[in-house]
């Protein structure tokens, strides 16, 4: 068997099998989250049972845009290591090796998500799982989306200490501004202004409205759509920028390419700003919780 | 250019900014032939093979390799090829086994992980990553991948490169093997040992240029290259007269050795016997040398190989 799916699928069980030899790898991917985790679970658990549901999303969005950073820096390093050149005298082609980072990282991640609803639901006791499907489909087409947003930046960046720097940036903005970490009503409005403009807010409010509001498909739809879209665009420049050899530069004007991975957010923004309603149903959210702990302390 | 080549390389040039890397570089290499590309650091030996393998876009002129270009015949020119580049590199945390099995994988036709563990005396490094092989190991590695697909044509950079003397010959079984086994090896090597025990032809490269192409005895009968006489005899000489003997180039002494450069190796030999005679000096010892392809790159370039 020859085929370039077949090459995919060859290259993806090998990088998987690599991947967990890789410490820093695990670290990423599974003790970070799980960090989260605990420690979020500790701080909202005594608001009540349905605090399990507000904080899951959030360390399942965690999760999922970790794959940001996954696979697509060790494309990086073997970039810089001449070990895809080796690979550009055989007959796989850039989709392959490509494809292979999104398709890897995703089955890395799932058995975490799996972990992550395991512990939730056992130990800390949270109420329903939410819309399931709502949140498989919004944690499969995450991965997808922030793997090719990883790659993004791996096809436009010449150097690891570049791309490690520009992912950090990004990766800073997704973790602090879109509601994984500090729940989005609570950041400055001016914060908010901003933050309806990255797809790791979406993934935030997508997922804990699928958990809390039992949010079909459907009424995801906005959602999904720029997530599918952001993701696309993104796999498709990587291909088209993709390099083997660490001494091939991307053009400088190339690097302006990148930014229409943007543009399904940039719109979806604007449409937010104008007449979107994730404010009130992230408020609402965030209230679900307090309901019970406001009702305990007016018990005392 | 020979009809129907296996490789055919007509007029390549190729730029790197202002240095001029290759400058009109032909030649052909027949089906089943071992063919070098010899030249010192620098003088566009991995530039031709890269661009024979696909990995670099010539400037001008053309390259075949099966009939195919390497540049737009996808999947079923890379099925044709092997290669071993200069630097071969794989994940450190993959096993050797691994990547026989994963490069394999990639082909339709291919020839078994195990078969090439047994033939590249790698079974007992088999499941060992490949941070943990030595350099030759790692060699050794490179050159089964680049058989893997049980390819018509074999490209091999540099295989030696950096290795000791015993790797070294291990690697020279194998590429001989390959060359009973009627595969078209294309080699680049900067060993002069290298190109003449292996080699059905060479093409001395230099500044981007073949400056000779032959098989290794048409280079050295083709040179004007002199043969070296060393004579050591019982008592010392001292009136030059060993310089002015029949076909004597030019005489020099190193230690207790004379050493006798000459164009006409019968006649010298006799009047230098004669002379002894006359002398009444005696012969110690005698050894008798002929040109290497060292000696032609020194006579086409005026340097040494590993200047």
């Amino acid at each position: 068997m020859s085929h370039p799916l077949s090459h995919t699928w060859s290259l993806t069980l090998s990088r998987m099998r690599l991947a967990m030899r890789n410490r820093a790898f695990f670290f990423f991917s599974l003790i970070m989250p799980m960090a989260f985790l605990f420690g979020y679970a500790e701080l909202f658990r005594r608001l009540g049972p349905a605090a399990m549901l507000y904080v899951l999303p959030m360390v399942l969005a965690l999760t999922v845009m970790g794959t940001f950073w996954g696979l697509s820096v060790q494309l990086v390093t073997f970039r810089e290591q001449g070990i895809l050149r080796r690979f550009r005298v055989t007959p796989v082609g850039a989709s392959a090796m490509l494809g292979s980072s999104l398709i890897s990282n995703y089955f890395l991640t799932l058995p975490t998500i799996a972990i992550e609803f395991y512990i939730s639901r056992s130990l800390f006791h949270m109420a329903g799982l939410g819309n399931l499907l709502s949140v498989f489909i919004l944690v499969t087409i995450g991965i997808v989306t922030f793997a090719s947003l990883g790659l993004i930046v791996a096809s436009v960046t010449n150097t690891m200490q570049e791309t490690q720097i520009i992912n950090q940036i990004i990766w800073f903005v997704f973790l602090f501004i879109s509601g994984a970490t500090i729940p989005f009503p609570m950041l400055p409005r001016m914060v908010q202004n901003v933050a309806v403009y990255l797809p790791a807010t979406y993934l935030v409010s997508g997922l804990q409205r699928a958990m809390i509001e039992h949010a079909n498909l459907l009424q995801l739809g906005s959602y999904l759509a720029s997530l599918i879209g952001c993701g696309l665009i993104a796999f498709i420049i990587s291909a088209q920028l993709f390099r083997w050899e660490a001494e091939a530069k991307v053009p400088r004007q190339a690097k302006l390419w990148a930014a229409a991975a943007v543009v399904p957010f940039l719109l979806l923004g604007v449409w937010e700003t104008v007449n979107g309603d994730l404010r009130s149903h992230a408020m609402r959210n965030l209230q679900t919780i307090r309901e019970p702990y406001t009702l305990e302390r007016m018990d005392r | 250019m020979l009809l129907g080549a296996t490789i055919e390389v007509n007029n390549l040039t190729k730029r790197y900014g202002d240095v001029e890397a290759l400058r009109g570089v032909s030649f052909a290499v027949d089906e089943g032939e071992v063919f070098g590309l010899l030249g010192p650091n620098g003088a566009g030996k991995t530039s031709t093979v890269e661009i024979l393998e696909g990995l670099r876009t010539p400037d001008g002129g053309s390259v075949s390799v099966c009939g195919l270009d390497p540049q737009t015949s996808g999947a079923e020119f890379k099925y044709a090829i092997g290669a071993a580049l200069q630097a071969t590199a794989l994940p450190d945390k993959m096993r050797v086994h691994e990547a026989l099995d994963l490069f394999g994988s990639f082909y339709p036709k291919r020839r078994g992980t195990q078969e090439l563990l047994g033939r590249f005396g790698l079974e007992e490094k088999r499941t060992a990553f490949y941070s943990q092989l030595s350099g030759g190991q790692k060699q050794r590695l490179a050159l089964a991948m680049a058989l893997v697909n049980d390819p018509r044509v074999v490209f091999l950079d540099e295989p030696t490169a950096g290795l000791d003397p015993q790797v070294r010959r291990e690697i020279y079984d194998i590429i001989e093997e390959l060359k009973k086994g009627k595969k078209t090896v294309l080699i680049t090597t900067h060993y002069i040992e290298e190109a003449e025990r292996l080699c059905d032809r060479v093409a001395i490269v230099d500044h981007g240029k073949v400056i000779a192409l032959g098989t290794p005895r048409e280079l050295k009968q083709r040179s004007a290259a002199v043969t070296r006489i060393t004579v050591r005899m019982a008592k010392p000489e001292t009136n030059g007269a060993l310089s002015k003997l029949e076909g004597v180039a030019e005489c020099r002494t190193e230690a207790d050795d004379y050493l006798l450069y000459s164009t006409r190796v019968p006649r010298t030999i006799v009047a230098l016997v004669k002379h002894l005679e006359e002398q009444n000096n005696e012969l110690v010892s005698l050894e008798i040398s002929t040109p290497t392809l060292e000696d032609i790159f020194l006579e086409l370039t005026g340097r040494r190989l590993r200047d």
